[in-house]
């Protein structure tokens, strides 16, 4: 039931005290007055603790299982970091404070900002960034004013691989660029040939995620560099796979001039249901003046704001971030510290590919060999066969109470699970996965129309998509 | 091992032994080692991690909530308990976008119902379930306005949140998007000759605040009776003042964005916040961001899916009608929940008593011979002339334990020596009296 079939007229969930103020008149123009109230619910207090209880119970999420979706990094959220990034002094200040009673905030804006820097081999980095897509934009933007403050202005194309995010195109995009699509080799790496034919002297940048989306690490990474710095443009590095590269290397020791990371991602702040995220943008110096407004800096000890950069890219959102998933990332750092991240990219490999190695027996591994952080397989001989595809599985293995895989993406994979376990996860919890699998394989050869109409045991049955965007319902019918 | 890492020695050793190889090392194939170690300190136990930031904490004054009277887009309001109580249930925070629906009905129900609120409110026929805030909610409205008629100039009132308006040049510059700024009438209201005589056949959309940043309440009816009809309206909103305000939607607003902070999210040094984004169903197909919609399962029974997902950056890449991915869902919850504790009348007397407290200060700084720089209809921020030395004095101000009127002069120096006052529910009499002691 909806909060809105809850509602009874007059019910109140909240009283709010008075302020001994005295009642002004509206000096509004009566056209500007509203006559009609919004339908908002009116309910009481438990009646919300209830509604929203019961709503939660029908979500999965980290904290309940397992959750391997490719790319997605769905790690432990560590609850001491929910705790600190509520302390008052965290949630309780305004922008604008004066910059004498923020120190505390803006030193840790600072602290992160080093911080990051040393993990990404990067020289400088701005904070402000909400997610990795406004991340990629600001730094597509940060590629483009690099190049006309050379006066260029015939760079207006970015390479991206076939197998990258959507969000890469349609973030050069908004950046200006027009997008060139180069194939990936047949080893699932860029591929030197197609990338060395697509790049010329139009060309202003060249975005990569290393490990890629196939979980393969783009061996030719220092070859790649030096043939897109010769061409005059720029290295991207989209760090959405990160995670892999901790205790390793770094992006800035690839070459890399740009590199954006997802702080919901590699360093454990929650996805709630979507974001908020964060995605800090790093760049080498040469390109430092470029970054957004504000930034913080030090000046004899004292933490400021400064707006004063007359080359950058400009604003970029309100504010300076989305402050409290910087205070849970710079608290994950502080435990992790240097020993404890060094692990995190070791077991985080350790984990895929022992699960690649149970996957191999059930599924075919789109590209054989060692895996990064993560892994492709691919069902598309069985679904010949059974007519089951990936998406039955994936609804099958909701009902074993464990969170499908990311499906159908890269998209040069056909009827593929991208699979992510992340280092937070046991050995256990990887036997029992590969198990279940096994099984629902097992379950779609004997009865495929069984598995075809998973899944049976979730809060409702299988949704219809189609419908929902065919005729679709965006909001709740009052029946006005 | 670590806390937040599983794996025992025998594990590992078993593990490797199951992938075949003998080390660690092994799985590295031509990855290069380029460090051995960060220049970090090693990992803590949480007791001392929350000791560090309990006093990195510290070093940010907190006000008490009815002595701040600064505003700008981030505002102090009550916060039922159940808001936080709620929305910090790991159920929502640890959950990703939902792609796998099934499992996820709670999430989709809980921002189709946020969907429907921000509907109510404006008064518009379809919501987003978010943007990362209102800057960004503004600048991909533009874009979509760009989208819808194919015309490339914009006219936005000068008197729009300063940090918004940078933020739309930001994303307006690339795709060859002009702004032209729209001058201000004595009243604070946006000039509606000057608007007449700036509108073109290029022109895409009109763009007000209402209120708008000085805090005056913009007519939205007359502005819309002075566009050409494939002229995009745009309205930036503030979403409190909607319950005393008409929604734009009634007076001929095409989209609808703004800040939401207000409605439940703590201030948080200004993010995350997040960004609302309403239109009409007619635009549907050019909006950016995730939509939920209600739909039925095999056997009927209603659920809730994200919808016209092929306007998307997963699906049409370059092609998309934004790049936007992650978006700020749990802020969303935040709000559902805030709007649910209030209700229609809570929040319209969350709204009057902001208007009463606001109007209140500005009787009382009028008394001591403080002008209002504008005499146009305000909701509860105003702009007021605070005298020489204002900056001085504002910081002083806050030594006193008083987040004062924001002095304006730093960033906008036509406004040297100006103040925006704000006031809420939450500022008294008492603090309000207290506050005029300084002036």
């Amino acid at each position: 039931m909806t909060i809105f079939e809850i509602s009874k007229p007059n019910r109140i969930g909240f009283e709010l005290p008075e302020n001994n103020i005295e009642d002004f008149e509206l000096n509004i123009p009566e056209h500007l007055i509203r006559k009609e109230q919004p339908n908002l619910p009116q309910v009481s207090e438990l009646d919300i603790v209830r509604h929203y209880t019961n709503l939660a119970a029908k979500n999965y999420a980290v904290d309940v299982g397992f959750y391997p979706l490719g790319s997605c990094t769905m790690k432990y959220n560590p609850k001491i970091n929910e705790k600190i990034a509520n302390f008052e002094g965290f949630s309780m200040i305004h922008p604008f404070q004066p910059h004498e009673t923020t120190q505390g905030a803006l030193k840790l804006m600072f602290e992160l900002k080093e911080m990051l820097c040393e993990i990404t081999g990067m020289e400088d980095m701005t904070l402000i960034p909400s997610a990795g897509a406004h991340g990629e934009l600001t730094g597509m933007l940060i590629a483009r004013a690099y190049h006309l403050s050379k006066g260029d202005t015939k760079r207006t194309k970015a390479i991206v691989p076939d197998s990258a995010h959507g969000t890469n195109p349609a973030s050069a995009r908004m950046a200006g660029f027009e997008v060139i699509e180069i194939k990936s080799g047949p080893d699932g790496r860029v591929d030197l040939e197609e990338l060395n034919k697509a790049l010329d002297e139009n060309v202003a940048v060249l975005m990569l995620t290393n490990p890629n989306t196939l979980g393969l690490f783009e061996k030719d990474i220092l070859k790649i560099s030096e043939m897109v710095h010769e061409k005059g443009a720029l290295l991207y590095y989209d760090g959405a796979n990160l995670n892999a590269l901790l205790g390793r290397t770094r992006p800035g020791d690839m070459g890399f001039d740009i590199v954006h990371l997802n702080l919901h991602k590699t360093f454990s702040t929650p996805h709630g249901m979507g974001g908020p995220g964060s995605g800090p943008v790093g760049v080498k110096k040469h390109l430092a003046k470029f970054l957004p407004i504000p930034e913080v800096i030090k000046e004899d000890d004292k933490y400021k704001l400064n707006y004063n950069k007359p080359d950058s890219i400009g604003f970029i959102r309100s504010y300076y971030g989305n402050f409290s998933v910087l205070v849970k990332a710079y608290a994950y750092i502080k435990t992790m510290g240097n020993d404890g991240l060094k692990k995190v990219g070791q077991m985080a490999i350790l984990n895929a590919n022992y699960l690649r190695k149970k996957v191999e027996k059930i599924m075919d591994i789109a590209y054989p060999g060692f895996c990064m952080h993560e892994f492709v397989s691919t069902c598309e001989k069985f679904t010949k066969e059974t007519g089951v595809k990936a998406l039955d599985i994936a609804k099958r293995l909701l009902d074993y109470g464990v969170h499908a895989p990311t499906m159908y993406f890269p998209l040069i994979v056909h009827e593929d699970f991208m699979i992510e376990p992340t280092e937070t996860e046991s050995k256990d919890s990887l036997d029992k996965f590969a198990e279940i699998l096994a099984k629902i394989f097992d379950e779609a050869r004997e009865n495929p129309d069984f598995v075809k109409n998973a899944p049976y045991n979730t809060p409702v049955k299988r949704l219809d998509d189609v419908l929902a965007s065919r005729k679709p319902v965006f909001k709740f019918d009052f029946g006005k | 091992m670590h806390r937040y890492i599983p794996h025992t020695q025998e594990e590992i050793n078993e593990m490797l032994k199951e992938i075949g190889v003998n080390s660690i090392e092994d799985l590295y194939v031509s990855v290069p080692k380029t460090i051995e170690d960060y220049n970090l300190e090693n990992g803590k136990d949480e007791f001392s991690v929350k000791k560090e930031l309990l006093s990195l904490n510290k070093k940010n004054k907190v006000f008490e909530p009815e002595n701040i009277f600064a505003g700008a887009g981030i505002y102090f309001h009550y916060i039922p308990s159940v808001v936080e109580t709620l929305a910090n249930n790991q159920r929502f925070v640890t959950a990703y976008t939902p792609y796998q629906a099934e499992v996820s009905q709670g999430t989709l129900q809980a921002l189709f119902e946020y969907q429907t609120m921000m509907c109510e409110l404006t008064a518009m026929e379809v919501a987003n379930s978010s943007m990362y805030d209102g800057a960004t909610a503004l600048a991909e409205a533009m874009l979509m306005a760009a989208r819808i008629n194919g015309k490339s100039k914009m006219l936005i009132a000068s008197s729009i949140n300063p940090e918004y308006l940078q933020t739309s040049k930001t994303y307006c510059t690339p795709q060859n998007i002009e702004i032209q700024k729209i001058k201000w009438t004595e009243n604070g209201t946006l000039d509606v000759n000057d608007l007449k005589n700036k509108i073109d056949d290029n022109t895409s959309a009109v763009v007000v605040g209402y209120p708008n940043f000085f805090g005056i309440i913009e007519d939205l009816k007359s502005i819309k009776e002075t566009l050409p009809e494939n002229v995009i309206f745009i309205v930036v909103s503030e979403p409190i003042s909607l319950s005393i305000l008409e929604a734009p939607g009634k007076l001929g607003a095409d989209i609808v964005v703004g800040e939401g902070q207000a409605l439940g999210i703590t201030p948080n040094f200004g993010g995350p916040g997040i960004g609302f984004f309403t239109t009409l169903q007619k635009f549907v197909r050019k909006m950016p961001g995730r939509i939920i919609g209600e739909t039925k399962d095999i056997e009927g029974k209603k659920g809730y899916v994200m919808i016209l997902q092929t306007r998307e950056q997963h699906i049409r890449r370059a092609k998309a009608t934004s790049n936007i991915c992650s978006n700020h869902a749990l802020m969303a919850l935040i709000n559902a929940i805030y709007m649910s504790a209030m209700g229609p009348k809570g929040l319209k007397k969350v709204a009057k008593m902001s208007y009463n407290a606001s109007h209140y200060l500005a009787k009382k700084l009028e008394e001591k011979g403080y002008h209002l720089i504008f005499n146009g209809p305000f909701f509860n921020e105003f702009l007021f002339n605070a005298g020489e030395n204002y900056y001085e004095k504002w910081k002083k101000m806050s030594e006193n334990g008083i987040l004062g009127p924001l002095p304006l002069g730093k960033s906008m120096p036509f406004f040297k020596n100006v103040a925006l006052a704000c006031c809420t529910e939450v500022n008294t009499k008492e603090s309000i009296d207290n506050l005029l002691k300084h002036f």
